[in-house]
């Protein structure tokens, strides 16, 4: 069996220990970090092939270990796990580059699944992200710039739709009548849409959605 | 007061501006070389001048001599020279210097020390603007009274006036940026404090309040998982969302309507709401069919936890309520089961909505609500 190593980013030694005594055997906690500093430098020592990112923490956030490990041409994937589910914070830290984002009520087996998944390089998405996707993409008075990656296709919304309702990846293909490796293409091009699309509306959107 | 020489004005000015009072005495003596306007400030000032509480040492004689002697030295000098007929020229100079003296003596001892600590202090560290102003400003009015001679010449007059505008506006500009930077810092100051309050009241009322009734009842896990819940429900509403009108708007609705529902039944209830609408009377009744189903899902499907989704489109309006609990045979219901027959199917239709029930036993239990919206 294949295992994942993963380091644990986040400034609660409580929530690490946690999170460590619920992942499943299939994984192997290869470290902890507990701020930014030690993040980036404990990736570059430690190797790991998943990193579990919280979003708040001393010195800058999950968005600043993001900009420092990936700015310099690492291929480590991330998964950002938060409490809160503010849409500034979820954008964010998805366009900083995160494969997946999840909320820290999730259980142990639920994580390790996203865990995996992140490790194959396909994207996680929870129903209130979908949901943020489906809106901020919604929102979409102003031309699109780039058609291709400003606006989803049809079947990434169905997807999108179903993961709100809090449809697993495995109910979606039922339901769709595809494999769940389409769902997961169809779930990563939407990733990579909402990564690289620079139509500055998604991020004005995230911050309005506070203001509003 | 230490030793005035007529009324100890031009001391009590000079103390309140930390300047020596030398140089109000001059000045006074100076102004009234001009048509007597120094005397007529002298007097106003009187007027308004607080008087000092404490001793009153006595009239200094010697001064009183000296700046008599030169009062009269200057006077002498300006009827001879015809510089005394300043006219006009030192009128609105005098009476603004005067008005000024007079608020600044008016003002209250706290507002001036304020005025003071935060002007003087930057004010000594821009002499140079200060003395750059105070040239403008004589430049300007012995322009003036050269341009005097030749009344003539308007547009030149005027010119000094700009100046002398110009060079006081350089004098003033600190005190008033000083003043207005104050006034701005006292006001975010006060907000922070008003928000530390807010954030100090919201924390007392809801959060220490739940954290004693969690350890009121820490033998009932079930208990503890909802207060913990609604709690946590409840802060991150405070914090993260908008402020809606849960009674004019579909997505708050549906989130007041899942969070009573989670709290009457102790299930978790999530829910995600893409879009918003304000509610009409078919939303309402969606609204009363999703809470129905809410409820079923709650209380009869044993599922850890229900999903809500929302969702307004342009045309329509369609709310999923999703649970992975036991299910049941859809057939085998009797007609007369009120839940779904009655609040969730009938009620949609009547409102020209419709329902879909999706379940099977073991597969858990889904319910779509779609309404097509009034007119948009």
């Amino acid at each position: 069996m294949r295992i994942v190593k993963v380091l644990i980013v986040d400034d609660h030694r409580l929530f690490r220990s946690g999170v460590r005594a619920e992942l499943g055997p299939s994984i192997q906690v290869v470290g902890e970090a507990e701020d930014v500093e030690t993040a980036v430098r404990s990736i570059a020592e430690l190797q790991p092939d998943v990193v579990l990112l919280d979003v708040h923490m001393p010195g800058g956030g999950g968005q600043e270990v993001l900009r420092q490990v990936l700015g310099s041409g690492s291929q480590v994937r991330f998964l950002a796990l938060s409490v809160s589910d503010a849409a500034e914070d979820v954008i964010g830290v998805i366009r900083g580059g995160a494969r997946g984002y999840v909320t820290k009520n999730i259980n142990g087996s639920e994580l390790t699944d996203a865990i995996l998944r992140v490790a194959d390089g396909d994207a996680v998405f929870s129903p209130r992200l979908a949901g943020f996707v489906l809106d901020a993409f919604a929102s979409t008075e102003a031309p699109a710039i780039d058609p291709e990656l400003d606006s989803l296709t049809q079947r990434e919304r169905e997807v999108l739709r179903l993961i709100a309702r809090g449809y697993a990846y495995k109910e979606i293909a039922k339901e769709l009548f595809i494999s769940v490796k389409t769902v997961e293409t169809h779930v990563s091009s939407v990733l990579r849409k909402l990564q690289l699309s620079n139509r500055h509306e998604l991020s004005r959107w995230a911050t309005a959605r506070r203001l509003v | 007061m230490e030793g005035r020489v007529v009324a100890g004005v031009a001391q009590g000015a000079a103390a309140q501006l930390g300047l020596d009072p030398v140089v109000l005495r001059l000045a006074f003596v100076l102004l009234t070389m001009l048509d007597g306007v120094g005397a007529v400030a002298y007097a106003a000032l009187w007027m308004f001048t607080p008087r000092a509480q404490g001793d009153d040492r006595g009239r200094d004689w010697n001064q009183v001599g000296a700046y008599g002697v030169l009062g009269l030295a200057l006077g002498a000098f300006g009827v001879v020279t015809g510089v005394a007929a300043g006219g006009f020229v030192a009128w609105p100079v005098a009476v603004g210097g005067v008005g000024s003296l007079i608020l600044w003596q008016q003002a209250a001892p706290g507002t001036r020390r304020r005025w003071m600590s935060s002007t003087v202090d930057q004010v000594r560290q821009k002499w140079v603007r200060v003395g750059l102003g105070l040239l403008l400003v004589i430049a300007g009015a012995v322009g003036f009274l050269v341009a005097q001679g030749k009344l003539a010449d308007v547009g030149r007059s005027f010119m000094f006036t700009v100046v002398v505008v110009a060079g006081l506006a350089l004098i003033l500009a600190p005190w008033l940026a000083a003043l207005w930077n104050e006034l701005q810092r006292e006001r975010t100051e006060r907000i922070r404090q008003e928000e530390r309050a807010e954030v100090a009241a919201h924390v007392h009322d809801s959060v220490l309040h739940t954290l004693t009734l969690i350890q009121r009842s820490a033998h009932d896990p079930r208990e503890v998982t909802r207060l913990a819940r609604s709690q946590e429900r409840e802060l991150r509403n405070w914090l993260y969302q908008p402020k809606q009108d849960a009674d004019a708007t579909l997505a708050a609705a549906v989130r007041r309507a899942a969070a009573e529902e989670e709290d009457a039944h102790g299930v978790p209830i999530e829910v995600v709401c893409v879009g918003d609408c304000d509610l009409d009377d078919g939303l309402r009744a969606l609204l009363h069919a999703a809470r129905q189903a809410m409820v079923n899902a709650a209380k009869y499907a044993e599922s850890p936890v229900v999903s809500v989704y929302a969702e307004v489109e342009p045309e329509q309006v369609t709310v999923f309520v999703r649970d992975r609990g036991k299910g049941f045979d859809l057939d085998a219901i009797p007609d007369d089961r009120m839940g779904i027959r009655q609040s969730i199917v009938g009620r949609m239709e009547r409102n020209g909505g419709a329902a879909r029930v999706k379940t099977a036993p073991g597969e858990g239990t889904e319910v779509m609500l779609t309404m097509k919206r009034a007119s948009s």
